[in-house]
């Protein structure tokens, strides 16, 4: 499975269509291979993001907030968006191998009080 | 001595400024507030910002702001980390995006916050929804704005002239129509015009979760009420406070449920799940449904006195079916909105095109028929869209018996400035399913003329239309 991150330093970007930082990652089973491929977009764009997910044949997207219409173009195009994630992307990218990554979650390490989950 | 009172007075004025729950205090108000130490983390958030971003303020206690907000302002130049560094109070024009994915054009007043000593002790931050605004300045310079219901039928006309009627009271709106009629666009349409449209509009719908989890999304809960109930959970009755509650797919409520619906209805009050403190809100009720809920009444599975509660004001929208006037000037809508968002060169669809989607029946209505053109201007790879570049299930379903098109204005070929002049044979599309526009056409010139018995003038007069037209029907369906 390749999922690709919308990145913001070390965390999910808040927004998808604000992202300037794409993190682009292969996995099989619960296992990442190789290394994760890191994207400088040479500025932000939603429309941009989406194309690029199609050329790269990405099977899930995760990101924070996301308008409708570039949500409805993945789910068009087949891919799995688990949007509104909050926290560190590689908690992120942990969650989803095992399946336990939920829309809107708010990941352990997002806040400074205590842990959520 | 009334100098002395007044001191007094003024003194107590001051001990009770200083006592306020400030929290308390902006909850009222009709703007979102944030409230950001000086790592931009999330100290509080008012009510409204609950609403307007659809996170509760204990879920996000703690957590980075911007990740709260979902901004577009990192992309003007970073301006809270400015307040934060300055004095100075910085207002904006951005947006957000929420967590039902919707855009909202929003006015952020970034106000630094110093303690006495001078310490800096984070910002706080206004939201203030400017969609209404907005629309205006788009109205203003001739733009449709907000005003996405597009038809210009008889039937759309009367939907029409009830919105502003349905906008200007507080009663209970009911709107009914099958599925992809649009009854979503006519509920946030009553609101935005509505004296309420400051206020959020919320939209729950309650076919979409099992009843105890509706109960908990409806009316909320406290901390313990369940197993998993691990904070307290506000939910949507309390998040509307002020504005509309858009009850979709009404007819899916259980019974139990419709009777804590009819309660908070009648006193505006209800208890949370679990909660032993009564809750007061001020919340206008738009519910909507594609079933029949009088037959629902009949059947026993929907509570009388809630039919009769929700029924005040009652908007029913035709199925597109019903909307040949309108069937052409959607298709020309979809088809323009999308060649522009997909950036295509297409000039319009061929003769043979448009005898196929005037002949389908549409069981999905506008949205249906939105999808489809969604799909062709997508897979369309030349100038003119073809039947095989419409999606497959459409050419399998039954269409009219007849294999003319039902539009005369499409039949002569007028208003076609978007189509081929070579066209193809339909043979291999049509089939006798009477479940197309042509049918419900004859069926509906067939209802007139008996209803005037016979009379084509009065029958002309009931469905609309021109005595011409009307006679140009009863040739093209052989009814002479």
């Amino acid at each position: 499975m390749k999922i690709l991150v919308t990145i913001q330093k070390n965390e999910v970007a808040p927004r998808f269509d604000q992202s300037s930082e794409i993190l682009i990652t292969e996995t099989e089973g619960e296992e990442i291979i190789g290394n994760p491929r890191i994207i400088l977009l040479p500025g932000t764009s939603g429309e941009d993001i989406c194309s690029l997910a199609t050329k790269e044949n990405i099977s899930m997207v995760i990101c924070g907030g996301i308008e409708e219409t570039h949500y409805q173009y993945l789910k068009w195009k087949k891919i799995k968006v688990i949007d509104g994630v909050i926290g560190p992307y590689e908690k992120a990218i942990k969650f989803a191998i095992v399946n336990n990554l939920k829309p809107g979650a708010i990941l352990p390490g997002a806040s400074i009080v205590g842990e959520k989950s | 001595m009334a100098r002395k009172k007044k001191r007094s007075s003024f003194q107590d004025s001051v001990l009770l400024l200083n006592q306020l729950d400030l929290i308390s205090l902006f909850d009222s108000m009709t703007f979102g507030v944030l409230f950001i130490d000086p790592a931009r983390r999330v100290i509080a958030i008012n009510r409204f910002l609950e609403a307007l971003t659809g996170y509760n303020r204990e879920e996000v206690f703690g957590v980075h702001g911007e990740n709260v907000i979902r901004s577009n302002l990192s992309s003007l130049d970073d301006p809270v980390g400015k307040a934060l560094e300055s004095d100075k109070t910085m207002i904006l024009e951005g947006d957000i995006i929420n967590q039902s994915r919707k855009k909202n054009p929003i006015r952020f007043t970034i106000t630094p916050l110093k303690l006495m000593s001078g310490k800096m002790a984070g910002a706080m931050i206004l939201l203030e929804d400017i969609s209404l605004l907005k629309d205006l300045d788009n109205k203003i310079h001739g733009f449709s704005g907000h005003d996405k219901i597009i038809g210009h039928s008889g039937k759309m006309q009367e939907i029409f002239e009830l919105l502003p009627i349905a906008a200007r009271t507080d009663a209970s709106v009911l709107i009914t129509g099958e599925t992809g009629t649009g009854k979503d666009l006519v509920a946030e349409a009553i609101h935005k015009e509505s004296k309420r449209s400051r206020y959020p509009f919320i939209k729950v719908n309650c076919g979409a979760l099992p009843e105890s989890l509706l109960e908990s999304e409806l009316f909320g809960h406290v901390r313990g009420a369940f197993t998993g109930a691990d904070k307290d959970k506000p939910g949507m009755f309390r998040l509307a406070h002020g504005g509309t509650l858009f009850l979709t797919e009404i007819g899916d409520l259980s019974l139990t449920l419709q009777v804590k619906i009819l309660t908070v209805l009648d006193d505006k009050e209800f208890f949370p799940v679990g909660g032993s403190k009564k809750v007061s809100v001020d919340v206008r009720i738009i519910a909507a449904t594609h079933r029949d809920l009088g037959e629902l009444v009949r059947q026993g599975k929907f509570r009388e006195d809630l039919y009769y509660r929700l029924n005040v004001l009652r908007l029913h929208l035709p199925p597109l079916r019903e909307r040949e006037d309108d069937f052409r000037l959607l298709l020309d809508h979809f088809f323009l909105e999308f060649r522009k968002n997909l950036n295509k060169k297409i000039k319009g669809f061929s003769d043979a095109c448009l005898k196929i989607l005037s002949s389908y029946g549409y069981p999905g209505n506008i949205r249906e028929l939105r999808n489809i053109v969604e799909y062709a201007v997508n897979v369309c790879p030349n100038e003119v869209i073809q039947p095989e570049h419409l999606p497959k299930t459409l050419l399998l379903k039954p269409h009219t018996s007849s294999q003319t098109n039902s539009y005369g204005e499409m039949e002569s070929g007028e208003n076609e400035p978007k189509t081929m002049e070579n066209s193809e044979s339909l043979n291999t599309f049509s089939a006798s399913g009477p479940v197309g526009w042509g049918e419900v056409e004859r069926n509906m010139i067939l209802k007139s003329l008996t209803k005037t018995a016979g009379n084509r003038t009065k029958a002309a007069e009931l469905l609309g239309w021109s005595r011409s037209k009307l006679w140009r029907k009863i040739k093209h369906h052989g009814l002479e």
